[in-house]
């Protein structure tokens, strides 16, 4: 009996949006009197920062501090359509629908600017903290929310925008599966090493190193949350988790989290990732979809490392202790013979 | 086709680690949640489910639960207005099959009955214990494969081979590029295997829930921890044959997804109850109804066979994948077409053929979950290439980078690669982890095709 | 079940609780008292400690604790703890570190790392591992959680050299 140890990889791949495209997503845009500029839609705030994604993009195309932008989502009354809160699409389809709404109100801005300075719209720049001036003169320069103020009261205009991303709707071949099915597609790979125990079955992960390539970052804070919350979930998904222990079997199905096991912050290894930026044309500022992939690389390499330790071809998740176990029998079974 | 990695411009906010916007108010304790939400004079729904995995329900007695203390209402299939049944995602060619509390027939264990809504959490639990619901056994099946063979009990009429149809007349969901059989009978070497994944549940920290609150001019706000909110009004008017102008639905801050408030849950239940009662429903899963009760990850059992030449090139993957839907449709024909056209992976492979079959077993229906029918591909992929890397006795970087999909190759699904980096992130990941590779890998690029 | 009435010091005031012998400190916080929502409900089986609260400093499941045995004795919430030393340290931390996504499990994270540090200034890792093993968090991998501990611990014993600089800009 003895701790062996084994490497692993996986490369992945992950398409961005809803399968076959046609879901929409919407946004408005629209400046208060004081100068904030509210970013309206219905998508849902899961913890995964839509509210801090979008923001910093309407902040990003309308040119102003990321500050003033607030964002206003999940409320069907007042927020446009939303197509749902998943398939890695929220910063690709809402964010391309908060770029479009965003450039629309960027004009309606520059356009009351250039009134107030008697110049032409298109000679206009913002600074990105707050201030709009004429190029390459920034004495000639009007604080955004005094625009905004003065579009509402003195020129009667609403500085405002309506976007919407549709990415168009393909159709799949029921006979070859000829399709358009997404709009990009996301990379990660990831290489990990295990320590299992072949007298109890328990493997421990102890290292787990990642490259994701997603095209541009919108946010390279949230993209290591979500890479590193999703190791810790393929870690789960790998070793531990199931709800029929004995499928297809429905017997000793889990009811609480003493018999549905996830793993606890002892059973995280140390986890390093690198990101490479590769933006695609279809994404908002060339971001691809990064919430659903982190788990995907890491459940393969964990199980090509414990068949790499032991010598064994385990092709079955969870590979609990007693999977472990039950591999080593056959194999000792196997090597006899 | 581009010929060169495009570049990333130089941008403002955009690519700054900006912090959570939410973080202070989590720290702080003060975001709310749905569950946090009361109302004046709410009351509380719990269900009475099935004890049964398959069986014909010969009667189902509510009286004794409508007598208990606490009681307001007891709901069944009866107080639905239109028998109109849960069709899933229609812009993939859903098809109603699932009751909102079950009519004729249970199909798992958990399915719900009979809702039983009173003053406080704790009457409407021990009120749905009485509900009394007399059954027929049916045999029941738990295995994909068991429930495609002739002979195994039919669980939907609508479906009766147990599996749903794709298209107008397809088993399953396909993918034919080239000629597979060929393929495989001109490889050096043809790699066999199964690979099979367990139901997951998505766990989020926030079981699902919502609250259904009339707001005395017809229309009902429903506050809602859905990740979904335009698609769940739209199924909840439908249901209750209600026009659509007169649902809210609201989101706050959700305690985490996963997919698993993706499905059509409690807003129809709660709504209803909402309407018949004239006052605030809650309707939120216990932690044991979030195990047991709500739609898991499905488990998948795939079959892969390869072609492989000994230089190491992928010519041919033929799969077979059975999903296991559990008792009705929901969103499974999506999961299996997303699957479907996932392959052959990050690999340019000319022979490829795929059956997905989306299969009804008595088990409770699967639904989405973070990497929703790509994650049972990616695990099946990546151990099937370190076993083909094995049985020609080749390097798995080496492998896999030599297959790896560029621009301009052909994937499964009859369109040209775009925007890939496979190769790329590959090599970097060699470099993280101190893996030397040799100059020949090192030189390969997704953005230039193999020569010759 | 016959009606009870107790006292209770929560968050600082003395409160008079109307309880039976199941009625669980987690209800009477959450309903009775204002709604100290802070403390959360994921599983009412004392398996995911978002409802952990302080029971005379010590930490406790409020999902799981009789209020019935708890007359006399105080209890702190996270809403009570706003003025409490170290509190805005740990919080701060948690920022800092990025340790929390959907913002669940939070609360209870805090009060937990609250018990730890009042008992133990200075953990190892493997008593920050051990400490927070009644927590779980599903969205963060927990790696952001151990760090904030860490550094907390700084802040709150080593001065301000020891608190490392936050590596993001507000949202």
């Amino acid at each position: 009996m003895a701790k062996l140890r084994g490497t692993g990889m996986a490369a992945v791949n992950y398409p961005t949006g809803m399968h076959l495209g046609g879901d929409p997503t919407m946004a408005l845009v629209h400046a208060t009197s004081s100068g904030s500029f509210v970013v309206t839609l219905s998508s849902v705030e899961l913890g995964q920062g839509l509210k801090t994604v979008l923001a910093q993009i309407a902040a990003e195309t309308l040119g102003v501090p990321l500050e003033a932008v607030v964002v206003d989502t999940g409320d069907t009354d007042t927020g446009p359509h939303c197509s749902g809160t998943g398939a890695s699409r929220t910063t690709h389809r809402a964010g391309n629908a908060v770029i479009a709404a965003a450039k629309e109100a960027r004009q309606e801005m520059l356009d009351v600017a250039a009134e107030m300075l008697e110049v032409s719209a298109d000679d206009l720049v913002t600074d990105g903290k707050g201030n709009i001036h004429v190029k390459g003169v920034v004495e000639k320069s009007l604080p955004a929310a005094e625009v905004a103020a003065a579009g509402q009261f003195v020129y009667g205009k609403s500085i405002s925008g309506r976007g919407i991303f549709l990415p168009p709707a393909s159709k799949q071949d029921p006979e070859t599966g000829e399709s358009a099915p997404y709009s990009t597609q996301a990379h990660a790979c990831t290489v990990v090493e295990v320590e299992v125990d072949t007298e109890t079955g328990a493997v421990r992960v102890l290292s787990l190193k990642s490259v994701y390539e997603i095209g541009r970052q919108v946010n390279p804070e949230l993209v290591k949350g979500q890479i590193v919350g999703g190791a810790w979930m393929g870690i789960g998904h790998a070793l531990y988790e199931t709800t029929a222990p004995y499928y297809p079997a429905i017997d000793h199905a889990p009811y609480d989290f003493l018999n549905y096991v996830i793993p606890g912050a002892a059973e995280m290894p140390e986890v390093q990732c690198e990101i490479l930026e590769y933006p695609s044309e279809t994404g908002p500022y060339g971001a691809k979809g990064v919430g659903e992939m982190v788990a995907n690389a890491p459940i393969p390499a964990i199980v090509n490392a414990i068949n790499n330790a032991l010598d064994v071809c385990i092709g079955e998740i969870p590979v609990t202790p007693e999977v472990v176990l039950r591999a080593l029998e056959e194999k000792a079974r196997a090597d006899g013979a | 086709m581009a010929s060169e990695a495009p570049k990333a411009e130089a941008l403002n906010v955009v690519g700054q680690p900006v912090k959570l916007r939410d973080l202070k108010k989590h720290v702080g304790g003060q975001t709310s949640y749905c569950d946090d939400l009361r109302f004046p004079r709410m009351l509380h729904l719990k269900m009475h489910r099935s004890v049964q995995p398959h069986a014909k329900l010969l009667a189902v007695d509510t009286a004794a639960a409508a007598r208990s203390e606490g009681v307001v209402r007891v709901l069944t299939h009866a107080d639905l207005p239109g028998g109109e049944l849960w069709s899933g995602l229609a812009t993939v060619g859903g098809a109603g099959d699932e009751p909102v509390l079950a009519s004729d027939k249970v199909r798992w264990k958990g399915e719900a009955i009979a809702a039983v809504v009173a003053r406080t959490p704790e009457q409407a639990e021990a009120a749905a214990a009485k509900v009394k619901v007399r059954y027929e056994p049916l045999p029941a099946v738990f295995d994909v494969e068991e429930a495609l063979a002739a002979g195994a009990p039919n669980l939907i009429a609508h479906w009766p081979g147990n599996h749903y149809i794709f298209g107008d007349d397809h088993a399953a969901a396909q993918i034919r590029l080239g000629d597979v059989e060929k393929a495989l009978a001109e490889a050096d070497r043809v790699v066999e295997n199964v690979y099979q994944t367990s139901p997951i549940e998505q766990a989020p920290l926030e079981t699902i829930g919502c609250v259904a609150v009339p707001d005395g001019d017809g229309r009902y706000t429903v506050h809602t921890g859905s990740q979904s909110l335009s698609s769940t009004l739209k199924s909840v008017a439908a249901y209750l044959g209600l026009p659509a102008n007169r649902l809210r639905f609201v989101s706050g801050s959700v305690g985490g997804g996963f997919g698993g408030k993706a499905d059509l849950a409690v807003e129809v239940t709660a709504t209803l109850a909402a309407i018949k009662t004239g006052r605030p429903v809650k309707y939120r899963y216990t932690r044991e109804e979030e195990m047991f009760a709500s739609s898991t990850r499905a488990a998948w059992r795939v079959y892969i066979k390869d072609g492989v030449m000994n230089d190491g090139r992928i010519v041919a993957r033929k799969v077979t994948t059975y999903h296991d839907s559990g008792a009705y449709l929901r969103m499974s024909n999506y999961g299996a077409m997303k699957h479907s056209t996932h392959w052959p992976g990050p690999y340019t492979v000319a022979n490829v053929w795929v059956d997905v079959y989306c299969v009804f077993t008595n088990r409770t229906p699967s639904g989405a979950m973070r990497g929703f029918g790509i994650m049972p591909a990616s695990f099946a992929i990546e151990v099937q290439m370190d076993r083909v890397a094995k049985a020609i006795g080749m390097d798995p970087w080496r492998l896999r980078l030599l297959n790896a999909y560029r621009n301009g190759d052909m994937r499964g699904h009859h369109r040209a690669v775009k925007d890939a980096a496979m190769i790329e992130t590959i090599q970097a990941t060699a470099k993280l982890s101190e893996q030397n590779l040799t100059g020949d890998l090192q030189s390969l690029s997704s953005w230039r095709q193999k020569a010759g | 079940m016959t009606a009870k009435i107790l006292s209770l010091n929560v968050n600082g005031r003395d409160e008079t609780i109307l309880c039976d012998g199941l009625t669980t400190l987690q209800e009477v916080l959450r309903d009775q008292l204002g709604l100290l929502t802070s403390v959360k409900d994921g599983c009412t089986q004392g398996g995911c400690g978002s409802c952990s609260v302080l029971v005379d400093g010590e930490l406790w499941l409020s999902c799981l604790a009789p209020v019935a045995a708890l007359a006399g004795r105080a209890v702190m919430t996270l809403e009570g703890l706003k003025q409490s030393a170290g509190i805005a340290a740990i919080q701060q931390s948690f920022i800092d570190n990025s340790a929390a996504q959907c913002g669940f499990c939070t609360p209870g994270m805090i009060l937990t790392v609250k018990a730890l540090l009042d008992a133990n200034p200075e953990p190892s890792h493997d008593e920050i591992l051990e400490a927070l093993s009644g927590n779980l968090c599903r969205c963060t991998g927990y790696l952001p959680i151990v760090e904030a501990v860490k550094d907390a611990a700084a802040r709150l014993s080593g001065g301000a050299d020891a608190a490392r600089a936050s590596e993001g800009r507000e949202g």
